[in-house]
């Protein structure tokens, strides 16, 4: 069984007239380890399927099992264990608390944890000293640049050494330079072993996977592998919907 | 880092809704020290006053005429078939069911004597029981004994006697120990000396005329020491001398009750502003809140984080409204006493209670907006950006 499976997720939103049908059946496996795009324009449901992998969404539909653990049979505060202990999050706007110095911010996902400040403010450093923030500690979001907060929400993703980091446009505010950077580091975490899934519309961010979900629509259209460097195998899933709020 | 440490920096951070917390526990919770403290420390001023009324129950012989007496004018209405109290049935006050709330008993034995060519009054009394009884005495010389008297100063004045003379009552030689400085009373006019002297010599042996009784007043029944002390004193009618005081203190629980409802309205109004600006904040908060929880806070996590907040806030508002409260009372007391000895003074365990009830007062209404907090599903508070 792969590390990690969705069968058949649905997502719908509202009711009746109003109802929108975000995700309609997207069924994958990702293997531990493994460095995975989801693209997809606006709209077409990525942001959902990612807040599912999440655990913050909870499906209208089907399985979402990490490592045989069926996620949406938790409580509440379990799935927010299971977070804690699984998952580390990347948001698109970077989401750091503007009150606390770059290392209470990547300590938070360590606040719950029984363990000594020093040891937590230890592993806080260090995570910021892996994004190349070692020597920015005790400054404020608002005293640094976007590309260096956006390495920040990667050392607060990454702190506490989650087996699996989900990546919502990583890059989707950031230049260029600043997002080959970002790229860089997530690769590097792959290779450390870390499963990471991305989300994203930007075919260079892209690049960095292993492999690409593509989504139109609310499903699965088709899937490229990358075999070798720069060499990918494209498979057709399935056709988009023409209508999805129909 | 601790949730404590989140609460903390957030509090630091939003200065100006923390004041405006702070600022709504603190009239709340100084108004009420106010309040309160004035009603105790006028309380206190009442029983300080009481107990200088030195005897607060009168035990007079029983009779069936009426007094004609009117502002210590006589008319003549001389009491006839007037029932005797024996020293014996006094003796039996001692086991009355709040027998420790008696904390003098003094009987009196009255009569008149001749000395020279003159007629005075001579009263025998316990002066132990008199230390009590009449705190307001002040001797010039010394206590009497047995043939020894002590004068009123009216009646010192009239016979010509001072401290040292010897003179003659009824045939019986006494000694004047000293003189009782002028207290205004009937006392000016009398001559006091040990109770057994004053029988011997006006043949009341074993019998008083009327017998006085100090009562510890704070919280004592004084009309069921009157009930019960009538049972054991058959031949005595027992009066509580408690109108003036009951009145004050009747007034003084009109002036608590008034308290009391004003207490509430401004707790009320104080746990309003705490909790719309928890509300508030929590609303504010709504992005902070979705990614506690998407880094894996649990929803008691962020109540505790609410309700941190709020107890910080509370203790210190407790804190410095029961110095603010102390202060107003302290700023007030001048209007409501004339008692130059009455002040305020710090107390621990008012100061402890303050903060506890301010503490759970802030927890209180805090609790809606903390379980509101938590009740925020992080994927909406996320997408609520």
């Amino acid at each position: 069984m792969s590390y990690i499976t969705a069968e058949n997720l649905v997502k719908h939103y509202g009711t009746g007239e109003g109802l929108v049908q975000a995700v309609r059946g997207i069924s994958f496996e990702i293997e531990e380890g493994e460095f995975v795009a989801v693209m997809g324009e606006s709209g077409s449901g990525k942001s959902t399927l990612l807040s599912m992998m999440g655990a913050l969404n909870t499906p209208t539909g089907g399985i979402f099992r990490v490592d045989d653990i069926d996620i949406y049979s938790l409580s509440r505060d379990q799935r927010a264990d299971f977070r804690r202990e699984f998952l580390g999050f990347v948001f698109q706007s970077f989401n750091l608390i503007p009150y606390l110095t770059l290392a209470e911010n990547v300590m938070l996902p360590l606040v719950t944890v029984k363990a000594k400040s020093s040891a937590k403010r230890a592993m806080a450093e260090e995570a910021l000293h892996r994004v190349g923030l070692g020597d920015k500690v005790t400054r404020l979001p608002s005293q640094i640049s976007g590309g260096e907060q956006e390495r920040v929400a990667v050392a607060r993703a990454i702190v506490n050494n989650p087996p699996i980091l989900l990546a919502d446009e990583p890059t989707g505010n950031l230049d260029s330079k600043t997002s080959g950077d970002i790229m860089g580091l997530l690769k590097k975490l792959n290779a450390e072993g870390m499963t990471i899934i991305m989300v994203t519309h930007s075919n260079e961010s892209a690049q960095a996977a292993r492999r690409v979900l593509r989504i139109a629509d609310g499903v699965l259209t088709d899937e490229e592998r990358l075999i070798c460097e720069a060499v990918r195998v494209r498979s057709v899933k399935q056709a988009p919907a023409v209508d999805k709020s129909a | 880092m601790t949730l404590k440490d989140i609460a903390l920096l957030n509090l630091r951070r939003r200065k100006a809704k923390a004041a405006f917390l702070l600022a709504g526990l603190l009239i709340g919770v100084t108004t009420v020290v106010a309040l309160m403290s004035l009603v105790e420390t006028m309380k206190e001023d009442i029983t300080n006053k009481l107990d200088k009324f030195g005897a607060n129950i009168l035990i007079v012989p029983k009779t069936e005429n009426l007094s004609l007496t009117y502002g210590g004018l006589s008319l003549g209405g001389v009491s006839f078939e007037m029932e005797e109290i024996l020293e014996s049935q006094l003796a039996k006050i001692s086991t009355i069911r709040n027998a420790a709330n008696v904390a003098a008993l003094g009987p009196v034995a009255l009569g008149v004597v001749q000395v020279g060519d003159k007629k005075v009054l001579l009263s025998g009394v316990d002066f132990e029981a008199t230390r009590v009884l009449k705190p307001w005495w002040k001797v010039q010389g010394e206590m009497p004994g047995s043939d020894q008297v002590i004068l009123g100063s009216e009646a010192a004045e009239n016979l010509g006697l001072t401290m040292g003379d010897r003179f003659t009552a009824s045939g019986r030689d006494l000694t004047v120990t000293g003189v009782i400085a002028a207290t205004g009373s009937q006392d000016d006019q009398i001559i006091f000396t040990p109770l057994a002297t004053a029988q011997g010599m006006l043949g009341m042996e074993g019998r008083v005329s009327m017998a006085e009784v100090a009562a510890l007043c704070k919280d004592c029944p004084i009309d069921d020491m009157v009930s019960q002390i009538s049972d054991v004193v058959p031949g005595g009618k027992v009066m509580g001398i408690q109108s003036v005081v009951k009145g004050r203190m009747e007034t003084l629980a009109h002036f608590q009750r008034l308290t009391l409802s004003v207490s509430a309205v401004v707790v009320l109004v104080g746990s309003l502003v705490v909790l719309v600006t928890m509300m508030g904040s929590v609303r504010e908060r709504t992005r902070e809140i979705g990614i506690f929880r998407a880094i894996g806070f649990r929803r008691s996590h962020v109540i505790r984080i609410v309700l941190l907040e709020a107890a910080l806030v509370s203790a210190v508002a407790g804190l410095l409204g029961y110095f603010g409260g102390l202060g107003t009372t302290m700023a007030a007391l001048p209007f409501f006493t004339e008692s130059a000895d009455i002040s305020v003074s710090f107390s621990p365990a008012m100061a402890g209670t303050a903060i506890l009830f301010s503490v759970l007062l802030g927890l209180l209404a805090s609790t809606y907006p903390a379980l509101l907090a938590a009740k925020l599903d992080p994927n909406d508070a996320l997408r609520a950006l």
